[in-house]
């Protein structure tokens, strides 16, 4: 059995817990449909060190993973809060249609 | 007896056949270079060299030839797909399949046998429904058929309503096919290498060489291999989990990730499995290849690496739904498993045709589905490198879709685990 760390509830079976892909960061708000595309669709499908998203299924918990995808190595976990630290507030960019 | 053995084996009059001519020094410069020397590699130096006359040619590979997902796959041939695009392509590929032993003088067992895809619930009739009529449509035998025709057709499998998942119906499609996988990149291999064709294996592509990069994409002019840089006019790379390792080299950024798909092969059983079966909601596939064996195989791992490792887990959760179709198999014993590093995309289709830099092609995407297109990718890549020009049949699979949100919904006939 493999185990992965859940910063949450510790060592676990990895077969309790969803990959999430890597963490990405989104371009701003107003970018071009392209941009968007871009950041939603591609990947950089790293062979190393990548900091992934997991999510542990029975209690619902999102965090972050840096694994070794050439290893399978499990580096470090750690609770999303440690890179997202600032609140993001999703608004309509100026000049947005109303249900376009 | 044996003198005259040995007599023969030192005579001139019989020297030994060998499939591929000793491998030599890279040369300055090759028309084409293909980047990748598995099935779809080959196969497209073997169409180059004979369909188009184009011999200076070399394929690198950086292990050896057919090594990868060609030696890894549950070799399944079929054309059932869902979209036009799709079920247009796979039937070109099923009909060149169908003469390749003649093509090569080598038996690839080829074997026809007839493939089902279960149905175990109503959504999935529905999409055996969907796909039995685009498949129609596009004059291929494929049909949707319900339990007591099932049970006619392969009367091996558990038919009862005993199980926690029944089998309502299935999509019967009566070309599906397997053959001998490591045959099909040995025949392409030896045909292409018999034209001319240099094949280097244990040669790494290290980057590639371009001009007039100025914030686009610029043109290529050469591959840096660990042996040596060629000089190129065009360029390929087929190299499937690799893809975006090699894709990186021109800053091409792709949709794809790298996740293992496993598989393995029972113990050798007398024959007793005709039909290919496959079931979406079991996420499971089995099929008796000639040596007896029941070869088998399930839905990619749950996560991308870039290892050809095995785990208990894929055994297991096979086992498990494998079971409910053969609960007889529970005494057999599995013989070997082994993975292939697949590179999926978001819509389970290809991307092949061109990139942002010129004269720099690619295939790429085969996730789970690439060894029933080898041939015609190889005949449609030969085409493209030859003339230049993306063949029509190729368009719908640019990278692009993925930026204009045309992508092609492949995922339920693709594959299974859904």
């Amino acid at each position: 059995m493999k185990i992965m760390t859940c910063p949450l509830n510790g060592p676990r079976n990895i077969s309790e817990f969803v990959w999430g892909g890597e963490v990405k960061t989104h371009p701003p708000l107003d970018c071009t449909d392209a941009q968007w595309a871009e950041y939603a669709v591609l990947e950089n499908n790293t062979a190393g060190v990548v900091r992934e998203w997991w999510y542990h299924v029975p209690t619902a918990y999102w965090f972050i993973a840096e694994r070794n995808t050439v290893t399978d190595e499990i580096v470090r976990t750690y609770p999303a809060r440690e890179v997202f630290k600032d609140r993001v507030v999703y608004e309509a960019p100026r000049g947005a249609k109303e249900g376009a | 007896m044996v003198l005259a053995l040995l007599k023969y084996g030192l005579s001139k009059q019989y020297p030994a056949r060998h499939q591929f001519p000793k491998p030599k020094d890279l040369k300055k410069s090759y028309d084409v270079v293909i980047i990748g020397g598995g099935g779809h590699g080959l196969a497209t130096a073997y169409y180059l060299a004979r369909d188009w006359g184009i011999t200076n040619v070399c394929v690198l590979d950086k292990g050896y030839l057919g090594g990868g997902n060609t030696a890894r796959n549950t070799a399944i041939i079929r054309s059932n797909y869902l979209t036009p695009e799709g079920v247009k392509f796979y039937d070109e590929s099923v009909r060149l399949y169908q003469d390749l032993s003649n093509d090569f003088d080598l038996n690839i067992l080829y074997s026809e046998r007839g493939h089902l895809t279960l149905a175990h619930t109503d959504s999935a009739i529905r999409t055996m429904r969907w796909r039995a009529e685009v498949n129609k449509h596009f004059g291929i035998n494929s049909e949707l058929i319900f339990v007591d025709d099932i049970r006619k057709m392969c009367p091996q499998l558990e038919l009862s309503d005993k199980v926690r998942y029944p089998v309502l119906g299935a999509l019967y499609h009566a070309p599906g096919s397997i053959a001998r996988h490591d045959a099909v990149a040995w025949g392409y291999g030896a045909g292409a290498a018999q034209r001319g064709v240099e094949i280097h294996q244990r040669t790494e592509v290290l980057g590639i060489e371009r001009t007039g990069v100025n914030g686009k994409g610029g043109r290529v002019t050469g591959v840096i291999t660990d042996r040596g840089t060629i000089k190129a006019g065009r360029v390929i790379q087929a190299v499937a989990g690799n893809t975006s390792r090699v894709a990186d080299m021109i800053g091409f950024k792709l949709p794809i990730r790298t996740i293992p798909l496993q598989a393995c092969v029972s113990q050798p059983l007398k024959p007793f499995l005709d039909k290919i079966i496959v079931s979406g909601s079991l996420h499971v596939y089995i099929s008796q290849s000639s040596r007896g064996e029941l070869v088998m195989g399930g839905s990619t791992d749950p996560y991308s690496l870039y290892s050809t490792r095995s785990s208990l887990d894929f055994k297991e959760g096979l086992m498990m739904h494998m079971l409910e179709l053969f609960p007889y198999l529970a005494e057999v014993k599995l013989l070997r498993q082994w993975a292939g590093m697949t590179d999926m995309t978001p819509d389970f289709a290809p991307i092949m045709g061109e990139t942002p830099v010129e004269n720099y092609y690619i295939d790429a995407g085969w996730g789970t589905w690439g060894f029933k297109a080898t041939p015609v990718c190889g005949k449609r890549n030969a085409e493209m490198l030859a003339t230049g020009r993306v063949p029509e049949l190729l368009q719908p699979f640019t990278y692009k879709r993925f930026l204009n949100f045309t992508q092609l919904g492949e995922k339920g006939a693709a594959s299974v685990g859904h």
